[in-house]
């Protein structure tokens, strides 16, 4: 019998039927019979091909005695944000944790740090509503939070990752929550593993899905790996929090409910045991193009069968007809035919518009995951079986220089 | 100046083959290259020494075939090379991987500053680079695409964050991510390829860096895969088809059916 942290794979000797299919299955080579009945070494791997495959359900994953890190209450957000200004995924992650915690029947806590943040979120200590709190708490417990734990201090005014992570460490230690969740952003990716590895508890990176498991009162954490081409299913049984990250525009936020009552709790900071090494000399905003990615309703995206940089310039054209932005395959970003920032998929961009309209892309599986929560998805490709058509509500199979132009052209008639 | 670069070895492609039966990887015949993010990293380490002399060395953990791409780094420029290999350090997590690196790096003190690629073509996780640095206690920067200033003690980076560019000074030792846009890799030369293949190339366990066998691998690892699989992605879609003029009246009139126009 292996054991990890916290669970172990055993053999029901009474169920066991000594079929041996385990044994062919198992990639460690850690099953061997014992007297007609399956037994499972020390290289076992908690890898649960096994599991699955015993066809009497004789195997069976067990949880170790819990370990006493496992308690905890609570599903935290943190507020990512440049000065008061909410990025987006938050509101994205407290529609989550809203969920998660109904399932768990707990809080869902908003964590606010900055400088000069208290003042924005409302610095009365106590319950407040909507109206009493300032604009920046009443939105976030509109949006689902239950509480908004303040922390306010110059030591923390940038949102450096050393600051923040010491002193969330010392709020988490002190408070307890079982779940704490993060942008996937350039922050949350360099913010959240810093605090992760101070608490020593498990962290998984870009999920695109987080059931609770009420059972086990454990976090189940979907998220892709080797490109989007295999998805994992991860869990934290052992250590709290359990914590996440999820990309932006994967999840769908709450819409705002001002009736929702919330309280904002100010928590003390001993500003003079944070110091951070890096100082931000500078911010330059890039600006790219009119439109961005990103925020666009509408994106009109090439790939390989544009053959070429010229071609681009129809898109854009159909773009700016339909008020959209132009975005690219990676294929036909590495060909250097447009900027890697047009770049949509698991190396580039994760994008959700209204409608996305995929021209001369075939529709591998890492670009797929960054468009295929697009609302409505348009594939023009001239090859049938190309994969884009299977997530496609509207394909069509043809030669995209002569349907584009009929595009571009159909929707000049209909404006005259 | 001394510089820590820290590498991983990955399967050439993401093209990965999952056995449905079994949901486990495939990995027959699939080769092992150094991480490509990881490749600028090292490329920036080598040219800090030649710029300001002093010394690279690439730390790497795996299985014992993670050899090859130390020599690989050996072969485009690093001086020295160290492995982690031992049975404990198999099935880590993020945390577990950065515990057991973060042990190395101490056996190399004193250093200046440790590279890394932004993330892995496998994991993706972006992790990795952070963890250790909190467990060295040490400052970082992730997604760095440009070192402006470089001096015993300090560095001013340039690091991208979404639709703008942040200007940041940080206090040495401390550690970088690096992203593509940093240089252009090179490719490595005879000399590096005959020093590579004479290069000596320590294997540390778990006992060498005096880290306990309870904090790394799969007993050290937080997080565990309970399975994978492949996704599936499908909805029904409507295939338009008619002459290019008929299909583009179709959806239009489809699309402005939801609003667009």
């Amino acid at each position: 019998m292996a054991e990890g942290l916290g669970e172990f794979i055993r053999v029901l000797a009474e169920r066991c039927t000594g079929c041996e299919a385990c044994v062919g299955v198992c990639p460690a080579g850690a099953i061997e019979m014992r007297e007609g009945v399956a037994s499972i070494g020390d290289a076992c791997n908690l890898c649960r091909a096994c599991v699955s495959v015993c066809p009497a359900e004789a195997i069976e994953v067990a949880a170790a005695a819990r370990a006493e890190a496992a308690e905890g209450q609570g599903v935290w957000v943190f507020v990512e944000h440049r000065r008061g200004q909410v990025a987006p995924v938050v509101y994205e992650l407290l529609g989550q944790a809203r969920r998660l915690a109904d399932v768990l029947g707990t809080k869902v806590s908003a964590v606010l740090a900055g400088e000069g943040v208290a003042a924005l979120a409302g610095a009365v200590a106590g319950p407040v509503g909507g109206g009493a709190a300032g604009p920046l708490g009443a939105e976030l417990i509109a949006r689902g939070a239950d509480e908004v734990l303040v922390l306010d201090d110059p030591a923390l005014g940038d949102l450096r990752e050393e600051p923040v992570a010491a002193a969330l460490a010392d709020l988490v230690r002190e408070r307890k929550p079982e779940i704490f969740l993060f942008g996937a952003t350039a922050l949350g990716r360099s913010l959240a593993p810093r605090l992760a590895a101070r608490l020593g508890t498990g962290l998984t990176a870009d999920c695109t899905g987080l059931e609770v498991d009420p059972e086990r009162r454990v976090l189940v954490q979907t998220r892709p790996a080797f490109g989007g081409n295999l998805m994992a299913v991860v869990v934290c049984p052992g250590h709290r929090p359990q914590m996440a990250t999820a990309r932006p525009r994967v999840f769908r936020s709450l819409a705002p409910d001002p009736s929702r009552r919330g309280e904002v709790v100010v928590w003390p900071v001993d500003g003079s045991r944070l110091v951070s090494r890096t100082r931000l000399l500078d911010y330059v905003e890039e600006v790219t193009e009119t439109v961005k990615l990103e925020d666009a309703d509408v994106i009109v995206a090439g790939g390989r069968g544009l053959g070429g940089p010229e071609h681009f310039s129809l898109l854009f054209e159909l773009a700016r007809l339909l008020g959209g932005a132009v975005g690219a395959s990676r294929a036909a970003v590495d060909a250097g035919w447009i900027p890697y920032y047009h770049q949509v998929g698991q190396t580039g961009k994760t994008v959700a518009p209204k409608v996305y309209i995929a021209v001369g892309i075939s529709g591998a599986i890492q670009h797929l995951a960054g468009m295929s929560s697009s609302d409505v998805i348009v594939a023009i490709n001239k090859n049938p079986q190309a994969p884009i058509f299977k997530v496609a509500n509207y394909g069509i199979v043809g030669d995209l220089f002569e349907v584009v132009p009929a595009l571009i052209e159909a929707i000049k008639r209909r404006r005259e | 100046m001394k510089v820590i670069v820290l590498i991983k070895q990955v399967p050439e492609t993401t093209e990965v083959r999952i056995n449905p039966e079994t949901n486990t990887l495939v990995r027959e015949g699939v080769k092992g290259i150094i991480n490509p993010f990881d490749t600028y990293a090292l490329e920036e380490g080598v040219r800090i020494k030649e710029r300001l002399g002093g010394t690279v060395v690439v730390v790497s953990m795996g299985p014992p075939q993670a050899r090859e791409a130390l020599q690989d780094a050996i072969a485009l420029g690093a001086d020295e090379a160290v492995l982690l290999s031992d049975r404990a350090f198999a099935g880590a997590d993020t945390l577990a991987t950065s515990r057991a690196l973060a042990a190395a790096v101490r056996k190399l003190e004193p250093y200046d500053l440790i590279i890394c690629g932004k993330q892995a073509i496998d994991g993706d996780t972006a992790q990795v680079g952070p963890e250790v640095a909190e467990l060295l206690d040490i400052p970082h920067v992730t997604y760095v695409r440009r070192i402006r200033e470089l001096e015993p003690g300090r560095v001013v980076v340039e690091r991208m964050v979404e639709g703008a560019v942040e200007t940041v000074e940080m206090s040495l030792p401390g550690l970088i991510t690096v992203v593509k846009d940093i240089n252009q890799p090179r490719i490595p030369s005879l000399k590096g390829i005959m020093k590579a293949r004479r290069a000596a190339i320590p294997v540390w366990t778990p006992a060498d860096v005096g880290i306990s066998e309870e904090l790394v691998g799969l007993r050290g690892s937080p997080t565990v895969v309970e399975k994978v699989f492949v996704p599936q992605v499908e909805r029904r879609g409507e295939i338009l088809e008619g002459s290019p003029r008929e299909v583009a009246e179709a959806l239009l009139s489809r699309l402005e059916a939801l609003g667009v126009r």
